[in-house]
């Protein structure tokens, strides 16, 4: 495994964790990037549909009911791993969304263009801050929503101010 | 474009930094200022110097390496008292402190600072002389031994030598993994305030700024508070004492500006001081990735994360984070050396082949200010040895470890370990086998217990524990432990 060495998860590491295109059409949905069997289960508990179960002993991986699934990115929050995202290929324009969890001061303004980085911090293109969710609730995990390129929105996974 | 950060953290997304009132102290003559209430060494190196003491023979600069109180390195002379641990003791309005260039005199007649000295007492500062359970150690481990004493009605005593309680968690910004009922999702930097709220009620005095020394037949547990020795005895006894840092040698690891993993958790997450501008970690286990992140929150430049193994030894989670931030990870790689004068200003990593030699031809520079060793942890066992406890060397535990069962009972009556000083392993799997033994020696105890209570906090705590070392990750800590309950069975 790839990843192992790289600390990059690959495509065919994630083919079991992409929702369906047509379901990311349609609406926001949540992709869970956690591929290892690891001790953890927050996700269950903080999603209020029950659309994220584990089965068996808690070192199972997190599975998805993609049609239960709102977007509503409460679990962005709660992932220890911060390997939560939602997004969004819905609407007709050629941009798509992806919300993130972003710990890091200070937090983006909306509105602010930034740099789209993929998961080896490899800049892939622009992206503009559509919003910024940072409630007592999340516990200092904000999440930050950008505007990405359509065909980015399973590539972009973090991004860099422009500032200097 | 990046702003060289300023060495005091201003702003920061996880931790508020509460300082004390502004104070000024001396340096080798020079003012400088500095928070009351934060170490000598933070204040020191938060002021930009790196060098504390030059070595007694070779006269090289050494700066702090631990930053807990167990290597030497920040050895200073403070208001004419030689050999001061500069990286745990607090700083004080108009000290006078001096980079100390030799084994340090002992100047008659000089108190130690912080009081007047005075006989020694059995029970200086408010502590008994006697106590059914003593715990030593206020981490993950020993608070739970407490919790679990206590809310079996059986009292304890515990010690700690840091400021605070909580152990390593005081440190640990980050959400914890696990399930709800072990804090999952919560931040380490919290749970120990949990964990002392829970004890609260409970019958159990928490005893900070005290120094076990030694463990007597009885056991007596000797001790230091204040600046006074004291002797503890108990009918039962936990050991939490934890792990250290190892250390990697190389040309040029004693400079200034190599730190241990810990360290820089605690100069950042404590004192609210950036260690330097741009680090290399070397060592890619969960202790690595995780720094390597809270140095990025911190506003600091991590070059690289280098790790000698094939492949990242912690979670995909935690290397994922540092890799989308733009952090490389080279695996089979090594760091050949760090150079510099006076402290590190650049260092040469190279690729592994066989044999861990570094591959010819295979060098690179890095230039970084700071080098993090992030190599792994070893069991505190001393306290246990001491105490005349049988020992093993077990590999997957992280070496030397005081021999001891499932139930944490070592191989001398009415002593119990737990957490890391009984196996290298997590802040969670140390609270439930700080449960195992705080039950197990309120159970060792000639007292009246609920042992239906008792079997059902402990059946919890069982499969707890089974539950998190049932994967992948587990494996090492699992097979370590086999190995160690069936040497202590077999040494009977």
């Amino acid at each position: 495994m790839e990843y192992r060495r790289s600390g990059v998860l690959g495509e065919s590491d994630l083919s079991d964790r992409v929702p369906p295109a047509e379901r990311a059409a349609k609406g926001p949905v949540v992709v869970i990037e956690c591929v290892e069997r690891i001790p953890c289960n927050p996700c269950v508990a903080a999603c209020p549909r029950g659309a994220i179960t584990i089965d068996g002993d808690i070192n199972e991986r997190p599975e998805v009911d993609y049609e239960t699934c709102n977007g509503c990115g409460l679990c962005v929050s709660a992932c220890p791993g911060l390997a939560i995202f939602v997004v969004d290929a819905s609407g007709d324009g050629d941009t798509a969304t992806v919300t993130l969890p972003y710990e890091y001061t200070p937090l983006p303004e909306v509105g602010e263009e930034v740099v789209a980085l993929d998961r080896g911090g490899r800049e892939v293109g622009a992206a503009r801050v559509r919003r910024v969710v940072n409630t007592k609730a999340m516990d200092r995990t904000p999440a930050v929503t950008l505007e990405v390129p359509r065909e980015l929105y399973m590539k972009v996974r973090h991004f860099r101010r422009r500032s200097g | 474009m990046r702003r060289p950060p300023a060495l005091r953290i201003e702003s920061h997304p996880i931790l508020e930094f509460r300082r004390g009132r502004e104070i000024t102290f001396e340096l080798d003559g020079r003012e400088l200022k500095g928070y009351e209430g934060e170490t000598i060494a933070a204040a020191i190196h938060a002021a930009g110097v790196r060098v504390l003491r030059r070595s007694i023979r070779l006269g090289h600069p050494r700066g702090f390496f631990c930053a807990i109180g167990r290597c030497s390195s920040c050895l200073m002379t403070v208001n004419g008292v030689p050999n001061v641990m500069t990286c745990v003791t607090p700083l004080e309005p108009g000290m006078k402190v001096e980079t100390q260039t030799d084994k340090g005199s002992v100047v008659q007649g000089a108190p130690p600072f912080g009081g007047e000295p005075e006989p020694s007492s059995d029970a200086p500062n408010g502590m008994p002389s006697h106590a059914p359970l003593a715990i030593v150690g206020s981490g993950p481990a020993g608070l739970s031994a407490a919790i679990a004493a206590g809310a079996l009605g059986v009292e304890s005593v515990v010690l700690d030598e840091n400021e605070a309680p909580g152990g390593q968690l005081i440190k640990q910004t980050h959400m914890f993994f696990g399930s709800k009922e072990h804090y999952a999702r919560v931040r380490g930097v919290d749970i120990g305030g949990r964990l002392v709220e829970e004890l609260a009620p409970l019958p159990s005095t928490l005893f900070q700024r005290t120094t076990v020394l030694g463990i007597y037949p009885g056991p007596v547990v000797s001790y230091l508070r204040d600046g006074r020795h004291g002797r503890l005895s108990a009918d039962g006894l936990v050991l939490a004492t934890g792990a250290s840092e190892n250390m990697l040698a190389f040309p040029g690891s004693d400079l200034p500006g190599v730190y241990g993993a810990g360290a820089v958790q605690t100069l950042m997450n404590v004192h609210g001081v950036v260690p330097g501008e741009r680090v290399l970690m070397v060592g890619a286990g969960n202790i690595g990735l995780i720094v390597a992140y809270q140095l990025l929150q911190a506003g600091v430049d991590v070059a690289a994360v280098i790790e000698g193994l094939p492949t990242i030894g912690g979670y995909h989670v935690h290397g994922a984070k540092i890799r989308r931030a733009g952090v490389p990870i080279e695996t089979s790689h090594t760091i050949v050396r760090a150079e510099g004068h006076d402290r590190v200003e650049r260092t040469v990593i190279a690729k592994v082949g066989r044999n861990w030699e570094p591959v010819p031809g295979s060098e690179r520079e890095i230039e970084v200010d700071t080098v993090c060793l992030a190599v792994g942890l070893s069991p505190n066992c001393e306290l246990a040895l001491m105490a005349g406890c049988d020992e093993a060397y077990v590999a997957d535990l992280g070496g030397r470890v005081a021999l001891h069962g499932s139930n944490l009972q070592t191989s001398v009556e009415g002593v119990f370990l737990a957490g890391d000083a009984s196996g290298i392993e997590e802040a969670s799997t140390a609270m439930l086998e700080g449960r195992l033994a705080g039950l197990a020696a309120a159970e060792s105890l000639d007292v009246e217990l609920d042992r239906d209570a008792l079997a059902e906090m402990r059946a919890e705590a069982e499969s707890g524990l089974a539950a998190l070392r049932a994967g992948p990750f587990g494996e090492r800590p699992r097979a370590g432990k086999e190995k160690m309950f069936s040497l202590r069975s077999s040494a009977d």
